[in-house]
């Protein structure tokens, strides 16, 4: 059986984009080990409804990792620290000790708004990939599973790739807010694939020229990004979009 | 023009700059060596880069190089601040993968600058300089008389001091630069990031020692 701990909960207050934004602070007693982190937020807010307080605003949906809506930096470090690749719903109270300090925080970039507390606004994302991120097909009758061979090492790899969920980590975790680790895993997913090649140059440029406009930093290689991926995306990814795009620029 | 208006394009530019100036120091790390074996050795070389034609265009050239790769830094640097947005972290935890030196290339970087400034008033306004001026003798020695201005110059503790800082910070500024550079023109990925990486630690680590010997064996024996 677990234990359970007590400890201090701070979490960060925020009406809107335009609001200063300040920490609430709360003991929180008895959590269960087992508890996730988002089931504990649950708790908070039980408490909260209960005292005819308004609910702290966070995001979540599937709570089992494979969705990506959930986003809080955890004790400075994005989904706080799992011990393998996980995301926030994947972290459980037993990881912390009775009487910690947990500072729960917004994921802080000019590329994801706040739109309230710790909910903030990823649709740029979205628009980088409506801006590319897909294959042209042509409707019709299904193909042959065998009709296109591909390596097994691309098919892996490229699965790898798309094993990215867009929750933002990476650009949390930039202090550069730069969004290259999203767009090169979104861009590698269809680059390794033969499928994704002949639209492979004019995605690379749309993606990147949609990248840029959403304000996104440049990347600096501190490799922030790739260390706290729950996805465990690599920064290899990067070096192949850049590959893509400035082939793609020499071709023009 | 996309080594303008786009993000990788501008690092592309970084990344080239900052190679040239890589194959820039690694001659001139060269070159000093010359100077623990033979002091006529090394006034030659001083001779053949004084106020020739070919080396006053090599010297524009590398005056560009460095001013090109010094504006796109806070061009990049302005942006990613912009990108970062006002609020900052209460708290934040730095990843064990996160080396230093890559959150800190800006500072380095200007830490180079200001020892390069040291060394141009040291060495190359002496030298260069007053050749082109027509007065030989500006800083008191012969304008080609690289290995006197070397003697005079780590006579003074003071300066070794500063040209030791100034060789570590560049050495931290080049261990991440190597890798980053070939991350950034795409010859990178798993196998090859770790390549690199090595090649990259053993380089820099190789020409700043060049250079450091030099300024040690000068400031401890002073020509002896």
């Amino acid at each position: 059986m677990e234990k359970n701990i007590s400890f201090k909960l701070r979490y960060w207050r925020q009406n809107g984009p335009k609001d200063k934004g300040h920490f609430d602070e709360r003991e929180m007693k008895d959590i269960p080990g087992d508890t996730s982190f988002l089931e504990m937020l649950d708790i908070l807010n039980e408490q909260l409804v209960e005292e005819g307080k308004e609910p702290f605003v966070f995001d979540h949906d599937c709570r089992e990792g494979i969705c990506g809506m959930c986003s809080l930096y955890i004790n400075g470090t994005p989904h706080g620290k799992t011990e393998r690749g996980a995301t926030t719903c994947q972290l459980y109270m037993r990881k912390f000790n009775d009487g910690d300090t947990i500072t729960v925080e917004p994921w802080r970039s000019a590329g994801f708004p706040v739109i309230k507390d710790c909910m903030v606004d990823r649709t740029a994302f979205d628009k980088i990939m409506q801006a590319g991120g897909y294959v042209t097909l042509r409707a019709g009758q299904p193909q042959d599973a065998n009709a296109i061979l591909i390596p097994k090492q691309n098919a892996d790899e490229a699965m790898d790739c798309a094993s990215c969920i867009g929750c933002g980590a990476c650009v949390a975790a930039c202090k550069n807010g730069s969004a290259m680790l999203f767009v090169s895993s979104k861009v590698s997913q269809l680059a390794l694939l033969p499928q994704g090649r002949p639209e492979a140059a004019r995605r690379a440029k749309a993606m990147i020229a949609k990248m840029d406009e959403l304000g996104f930093g440049n990347c600096t290689n501190t490799r922030a990004c790739e260390a706290v991926c729950p996805k465990n995306e690599s920064i290899a990814n990067i070096a192949r979009l850049n590959r893509e795009f400035i082939k793609a620029k020499l071709n023009d | 023009m996309w080594l303008c208006d786009s993000s990788i394009g501008r690092k592309v530019v970084m990344s080239v700059t900052g190679i040239a100036l890589v194959l820039f120091l690694t001659f001139h790390a060269s070159m000093n060596v010359v100077a623990l074996f033979s002091a006529e050795g090394y006034n030659m070389i001083c001779e053949f880069l004084g106020a020739n034609w070919y080396a006053v265009v090599a010297t524009l050239g590398l005056a560009a190089l460095v001013v090109i790769h010094i504006i796109y830094a806070f061009w990049l640097t302005i942006q990613n601040r912009q990108a970062r947005g006002n609020n900052r972290y209460d708290v934040t935890a730095k990843p064990e993968k996160v080396e230093w030196a890559s959150q800190n290339m800006l500072v380095l970087g200007i830490i180079v600058v200001l020892g390069l400034a040291l060394h141009l008033y040291n060495f190359w306004y002496n030298m260069m300089f007053a050749e082109l001026l027509g007065q030989p003798y500006l800083g008191g020695l012969h304008a080609a008389d690289g290995y006197g201005y070397i003697v005079q110059t780590f006579s003074q503790p003071l300066f070794t001091v500063l040209y030791v800082i100034w060789l570590a910070a560049l050495w931290f500024h080049l261990t991440h630069g190597f890798w980053s550079a070939m991350q950034t023109l795409g010859w990178s990925g798993k196998i090859w990031f770790n390549r690199w990486k090595v090649i990259g630690n053993i380089y820099s680590t190789i020409v700043i020692l060049m250079f450091l010997v030099v300024a040690l064996y000068f400031s401890c024996c002073g020509g002896c």
